[in-house]
């Protein structure tokens, strides 16, 4: 998919003020040695553009396959899966490929930046990749996120928030429309997230693209526009005032 | 008189004595023995080698006729050059190369052969007495019978090469002729000389073997014997040197040094059919290219007029083939040829440096 | 296209952080491909020597006239011929040795020299005198004067102290020869009066003289071709040696490339995840794998190539002294860089690098995105494949042994070979593990039990470098071995096969008698021992047909396989005869067996009488009488003799006979200087040996160091928990570096049985296959230790760095370590 039709398809559902992603009816399982455990049973979602939304649930509830089936990591096996207009249910791999380095970025609890790279290298990374590295962007991101000082470190010598924070630099590096958190905060300390939260939002906004986070964190979910909470599998409660649909 | 020799030494030996020679710095003789008047010849030791001597040649020419009359000419020529004076070393350390030319025509036909041999080893060499002159197969010698003593006078011929054969043999019926002033032969008005002798009497028969095909010849031969040491001058391009059988038993030997300054020298000598000679002046012989004929990609005489005054001679040659080219490594022009004028008989024409 | 790009270079950035890593694969392939294309280049330059052989002397439709038997024929029968009208040229051909380089010199009369060929270029328009009027010249192509790094007018000295000529650079001279007068080379190569072959223009005509009446036998015409299939014939097996030798080090480099390649996968599996997660597709990432093992290996197998020349440079001359000293075949020059062996040299490491990379690239491939990241899945995967490695070891060892029981070539040898090896490197883990785990279960205290438990965890990791270790131990203690054994067995079989105390050769026969009569006036003389030799063809193999005298020394001394209590004295009555184990073996005769033997009068039948090792000979061998083999072939010349003197008389009789006969005694050497020469030429075949096997260990040990070193991180996170619990860094250094001691010296212990069984499948399978004769088989237990000892300085070098890292890591960085990756 190049850029000029990916942006083409953002525009024309804009126009009839679609959400940037729809699921309907999602359902997942995988096999086990006792047969296949349903994880997700026909579940809902909508976000709108620029909305930020936390997903929670205990563990195993399927937040994060939830979370892995919208960022392509992952297929599903019935329902439907719309980004922008565009059903991303049953692309192929190099389609999800595409999709993951174009169109949205994700940020992983274990941070997952390339260890032989240095923390520039690893911020530009991706859009790279995607072909819309923006130097002065990047330069942007890297100065947002407290990070300017820090830039010829390798991953091993930074602490776990500095390399959180260089994650979710390389995700917004690409302008995704959607940035995907999968408990960000999971290997950090408290005073850690709450920092990295308030500089996440922060430059989440400055993008302008919406915002889908597992969390377990109450209080830092509290902190985005809505709340969906998932239990064995289908979405129970879903909570929050700003631009609800 | 031949010297293809000289092409041979100037090619396959430029060594620093010779060249120097060739540039006329002076009479180096390089450490060889030099050619001097009044030397008188010694048989039968003249008829060996003379290693002391850069050069010298046994050279064999016949005219004759097969069963029908047709005419052929046939050449047999032994080379030898030392490549540096001093006494002969032993195998292949010798300084003697030997050469040998062989050559057979007819009015259609000119064959030739050319080997070469390095002294030394046994592959070519001259032995005195008996006399034996050979390279590879080819020999000039003794026949098997003759007297130890008998020299020259009885010998046999023979030699071969593609597609041709020969073996015949020679019995001279008149003396040896020195050449020149008693053996001394001069070559150019600065005192280039050889020793020179010729056996012009030989009666000889044998059977050439041509293209597979036997045939019986006999007719005349002339046997010439040269060594030296300095022979050309640097001037001297070349030359043209005829030896004719009068039909009345005389015999001629002329010659024409060609030099580049346009004054040749000519000199010959007078055969009477006993053997007597009488020596021809510069002045006494006048030698004229009647005809040029195109032969290996140059322009050679072919026919000549040729006169001596003292003896009335006054005769045009005409070659048995004018094709009569030796395309050897140091190429030149020998055939039979045939004249008529105030004489007539045959005799054999060599002209090299065209 | 960019994003093949971007994840090229962040691939590639992994080595950048680990040097350790890179260093071991860069080194494993350049070192595999080195040996691989070395002994391919040794090999070409060969078999193009042969071919340049054959063709300087063929060229423009000439034929030659070599002598029937020995090496060289006297020059009269040059002259004979050429006075009989044979248009025939002489020649005298050797090598001659160059500061220790070979290069091939041959010795032309340009005068006869036929044109046309490539010898003809010399006489066209070539100045005669300056070539042989002393000193001569030599003529050369310029290619030549740049391997002799000399320049035109220069003399070379040879290593014998005599002078060459001055050389004259040419390129009309024959391709890679030296070229010199006859002459000139008679005295180089002190043969006066003798040439080695005629160069004939062409067929002499109908009515010359026939070749037999001129020369009787002493001179054959060769037929086209058959100069080259003799020599590569007669060189197959010397080469095939050469390239399963190439063959062993290349794979053992493999290993340690596969080695390398699996733990940069392994180390780069969270990498590859992340690169798919942020959108790097399949095929790009395949794209950029390739890639990336393309580039390395080009880069390693470019430093190979030119290691693997310089290699082949450096072996050329014993290679070229054994091949001349066995089979008279002629190597010769400087290595020339062929585009073609260039080429294949990195197509090779290409190939190889793809085929060690293989199993990581697919992995990396099929990795799911979304698995967790465990390093160590893939090695604890590999451990469920012990069991199925016992049966492929087993399997391996059961098609060696299928090889060896219903094989009858060199490949089957070799094949054998293989696969005991193959089945060892299998079966090495299985056994060092089973080992680890029968410590364990013996141990009971906490730190060594968690000692055991622990190296057995380490061992997939370090497998394929001790596997290496042991084939290169193995192969150490199985080449040592056989080298060992043979140079005893050979030096022995020497003392009794040279009987005599003086040998010498005579020019001609008459000057044979002459000096016959001669020694029988000399007191000191106790016995004259003539020999004659003529060659025939067996089954179209060459052999030779060896006159000697049944004299009493030999009954005493030859050295014999196997004998009938009669085999003397039917050999003295001119119906029996000895065979050599070649011939025995080729032809399969034994004791009593008939021998149809083809002389000029017809076929004449012997009897076997006795088998006797001839050690070393690539053609056959028949021993008969002397009288006998002179009534069936009247020309053999009578000219070799061995003489009995009193020892103290030898040096003074040789000189008395140099002083009487001067060059009509052709050569002349004394018992101990023919031994010497003897042991030198088995000297030069076994150094290509040695040094291969050397550097095969070599290889191995820098596997070794490079397992350890790439284990070195992970080494860390093992090791803290212990740490924490209260073990000293001192004592866990400890403990490491008799882990890798303790598991290299179980590796070289089980190295020996696997090197024996080696050693007899040398001696006792390829051995025979390749040369034809059998060797003892013999155990040297001093060179096990050496190896023992070897292995355990090998590992102490190899473990040093890892464990002084280690020593040197500080408590805080094993504490976060701890504290992290738990």
């Amino acid at each position: 998919m190049t850029d000029a039709a990916t942006r083409d398809d953002a525009r024309k559902p804009a126009q009839v003020e679609a959400p940037l992603l729809r699921v309907s009816r999602l359902n997942k399982s995988y096999p086990t040695p006792q047969g296949p455990v349903a994880v997700l049973k026909g579940v809902d979602l909508t976000l709108a553009r620029g909305e930020s939304v936390a997903l929670m649930g205990e563990s195993g509830s399927g937040k994060s396959t939830l979370l892995h089936l919208v960022g392509g990591l992952d297929q599903a096996d019935d329902g439907e899966i719309v980004i922008d207009g565009v059903d991303v249910t049953w692309l192929s791999d190099t389609g999800r490929a595409a999709l993951r380095r174009e169109t949205l970025a994700v940020v992983f609890q274990q941070f997952n930046l390339i260890p032989s790279l240095n923390l520039q290298a690893n911020v530009a990374f991706q859009a790279r990749l995607a072909g819309r590295f923006d130097p002065a962007w990047t330069d942007e991101l890297i100065h947002r996120l407290k990070l300017q000082d820090l830039l010829e470190r390798y991953p091993e010598q930074l602490s776990g928030g500095q390399q959180q924070r260089a994650a979710i630099g390389r995700a917004l590096a690409v302008r995704p429309r959607l940035l995907l958190a999968d408990e960000p905060t999971g290997n950090l300390d408290e005073a850690t997230a709450d920092d990295f939260m308030a500089l996440a939002l922060d430059v989440v906004a400055a993008t302008g693209c919406a915002f889908l986070m597992v969390t377990h964190s109450e209080r830092l979910a509290a902190r985005l526009q809505r709340q969906v909470r998932l239990s064995a599998g289908q979405v129970r409660l879903s909570a929050g005032v700003i631009n609800q649909p | 008189m031949s010297a293809k020799w000289i092409f041979f030494a100037a090619l396959a030996f430029t060594s620093p004595a010779l060249a120097q020679g060739y540039a006329g710095l002076g009479d180096d003789a390089g450490g060889f023995e030099r050619v001097v008047p009044g030397k008188p010849l010694v048989f039968p030791q003249d008829f060996g080698a003379h290693p002391k001597f850069r050069t010298e040649w046994w050279y064999v020419t016949a005219n004759l006729t097969d069963e029908t009359g047709a005419s052929y000419g046939v050449q047999w020529t032994l080379f030898r050059q030392a490549s540096a004076p001093g006494e002969e070393r032993q195998g292949w350390a010798n300084q003697n190369v030997w050469m040998g030319h062989a050559a057979v025509t007819s009015a259609s036909e000119h064959l030739f052969a050319e080997t070469f041999a390095r002294g030394g080893v046994g592959q070519a060499g001259v032995t005195a007495q008996p006399f034996r002159a050979w390279i590879d197969d080819w020999n000039f010698s003794a026949q098997d019978n003759a007297p130890p003593d008998s020299g020259l006078s009885r010998v046999k011929l023979s030699a071969s090469g593609e597609n041709f054969r020969y073996a015949f043999d020679l019995v001279a019926d008149g003396p040896l002729v020195r050449q020149g002033d008693n053996g001394f032969s001069l070559k150019s008005d600065d005192g280039r000389a050889s020793y020179y002798f010729s056996q012009p009497f030989y009666k000889i028969a044998g059977v050439l073997t041509l293209r597979g095909k036997e045939i019986k010849l006999s007719g005349r031969a002339w046997m010439d014997r040269e060594w030296s040491t300095q022979y050309l001058a640097a001037s001297q391009k070349g030359w043209d040197w005829f030896s004719l059988h009068f039909s009345g038993g005389e015999k001629l030997m002329l010659f024409r040094m060609r030099d580049t300054s346009g004054r040749d020298f000519r000199s010959g000598t007078w055969i009477s059919a006993d053997g007597a000679t009488q020596k021809l002046d510069r002045d006494d012989i006048a030698l004229t290219p009647l005809e040029q004929t195109p032969v290996a990609g140059r322009s050679v005489p072919t026919r000549w007029r040729l006169q001596v005054k003292s003896r009335g001679l006054d005769v045009e040659t005409a070659p048995l083939n004018a094709a009569s080219f030796m395309a050897t490594s140091f190429p030149y022009w020998e055939g039979p040829i045939a004249f008529h004028g105030s004489q007539q008989g045959k005799g054999y024409l060599e002209m090299t440096g065209y | 296209m960019k994003q093949i790009f971007w994840t090229f270079v962040t691939l590639l950035s992994h080595w950048r952080r680990r040097p350790g890593n890179f260093f071991a694969l860069f080194v494993g392939l350049a070192i595999a491909t080195a040996l691989w294309s070395g002994v391919q280049a040794l090999n070409a330059q060969a078999r193009k020597s042969y071919d340049r052989a054959a063709s300087v002397f063929s060229g423009g439709g000439a034929q030659s006239l070599v002598p029937t038997s020995g090496a060289t024929i006297p020059q009269e029968l040059f002259v004979k011929l050429r006075l009989a009208g044979w248009k025939v040229s002489p020649a005298l051909e050797a090598t001659v040795l160059v500061r220790g380089t070979p290069f091939q010199l041959i010795g032309v009369e340009p005068l006869t020299l036929p044109r046309g060929g490539q010898l003809g270029g010399l006489v066209d328009g070539g100045d005669f005198s300056a070539f042989f009027a002393p000193p001569g010249q030599v003529i050369a192509p310029p290619e030549v004067l740049r391997d002799l790094g000399a320049k035109d007018g220069d003399r070379i000295a040879l290593d014998t102290g005599k002078s060459l000529p001055p050389l004259r650079s040419s390129a009309q001279a024959p391709p890679g020869l030296l070229t010199v007068d006859i002459g000139v080379a008679q005295t180089l190569l002190g043969r006066p009066g003798q040439m080695s072959r005629l160069i004939l223009r062409q067929p002499p005509d109908n009515d010359a003289p026939s070749l037999a009446s001129v020369v009787g036998n002493a001179l054959r015409l060769l037929p086209a071709g058959e100069e080259e299939a003799d020599l590569k014939r007669l060189t197959e097996s010397f080469h095939l040696n050469l390239t399963a030798f190439g063959l062993l080090a290349f794979l053992v480099g493999l290993f340690i490339v596969h080695a390398a390649f699996g733990l940069a996968f392994e180390q780069r599996l969270g990498m590859v995840r992340t690169l798919r997660a942020v959108g790097v597709s399949t095929r790009a990432l395949a794209a950029a794998l390739f890639g990336e093992v393309a580039l390395l290996a080009l880069v390693a197998g470019g430093f190979g190539v030119a290691a693997g020349f310089w290699l082949a440079s450096a072996l050329l001359p014993n290679v070229a002294a054994s091949l001349d000293a066995l089979y008279g075949a002629r190597v010769a020059g400087g290595l020339t860089l062929d585009p073609t062996w260039l080429l294949s040299g990195l197509g090779i490491a290409l190939v190889g690098a793809l085929v060690a990379a293989a199993g990581g690239l697919a992995k990396a491939l099929r990795l799911p995105i979304l698995a967790a990241a465990q390093p160590f899945a893939w090695r604890q995967a590999q451990q469920v494949f012990m069991r199925r490695r016992a049966w492929l070891a087993l399997l391996a060892f059961g098609a060696a042994f299928a090889a060896y029981l219903w094989g009858d070539s060199l490949y089957t040898g070799f094949a054998a070979l293989a696969g005991l090896l193959f089945g060892a490197a299998l079966l090495l883990p299985v056994l060092l593990s089973a080992a680890l785990r029968l410590g364990e279960s013996f141990s009971s205290a906490p730190l060594v039990n968690w000692f055991w438990a622990d190296s057995r965890q380490q061992l997939p990791g370090l497998a394929l470098a001790l596997t290496a270790l042991l084939l290169a131990f193995a192969t150490n203690v199985g080449v040592g071995g056989m080298v060992e054994g043979f140079r005893q067995t050979f030096a022995h079989w020497l003392d009794e096969r040279l009987a005599a105390e003086v040998y010498y050769e005579a020019a001609g026969a008459p000057e044979a008698r002459r000096i016959e009569a001669w020694l029988a006036t000399r007191p000191e003389v106790l016995a004259v021992l003539p020999s004659a030799r003529t060659s025939v063809r067996l089954s179209g193999w060459p052999t030779e047909i060896f006159g000697m005298t049944p004299h009493e020394t030999f009954r005493a001394h030859f050295p014999m396989i196997d004998q009938a209590p009669d085999a003397w004295e039917a050999l003295q009555r001119g119906d029996g005869a000895l065979i050599s184990e070649q011939l025995a073996r080729r032809l399969k005769l034994g004791l009593g067996s008939s021998l149809d033997l083809p002389t000029a009068s017809g076929i004449w039948r012997v009897k076997v009488g006795g088998v006797f090792p001839d050690y070393g000979n690539p053609r056959g061998q028949a021993r008969i009488d002397i009288d006998a083999l002179t009534r069936h072939w009247p020309d053999a010349p009578r000219v070799s003799y061995g003489l009995r003197v009193a020892p103290q008389e030898t040096p003074r009789l040789i000189a008395a006979m140099q002083a009487e006969f001067g060059e009509k005694i052709v050569r002349i050497a004394d018992q101990a200087a023919i031994k010497k020469i003897s042991t030198r030429i088995f000297e030069h075949t076994f150094a290509v040996t040695t040094a291969l096997n050397t550097l095969t260990l070599v290889v191995s040990a820098i596997a070794l160091l490079a397992s350890l070193t790439t284990l070195g991180d992970t080494r860390l996170a093992q090791v803290a928990p212990v740490w924490a619990s209260g073990v000293s860094r001192r004592r866990l250094a400890q403990l490491e570096f008799l882990r890798v001691l303790a598991l290299t010296a179980a590796t070289a212990v089980l190295a020996v049985p696997l090197g024996l069984g080696l050693s007899w499948c040398l001696v006792a399978v390829v051995n025979v296959q390749a040369f034809g004769w059998r060797l003892p088989f013999e155990i040297f237990p001093w060179q096990w230790a050496e190896i023992l000892a070897l292995a355990l300085l090998t590992a102490a070098i190899a473990s040093i760095a890892p464990i002084l890292r280690f020593v040197r890591t500080t408590p805080a960085q094993l504490a976060r370590i701890f504290a992290n990756e738990r």
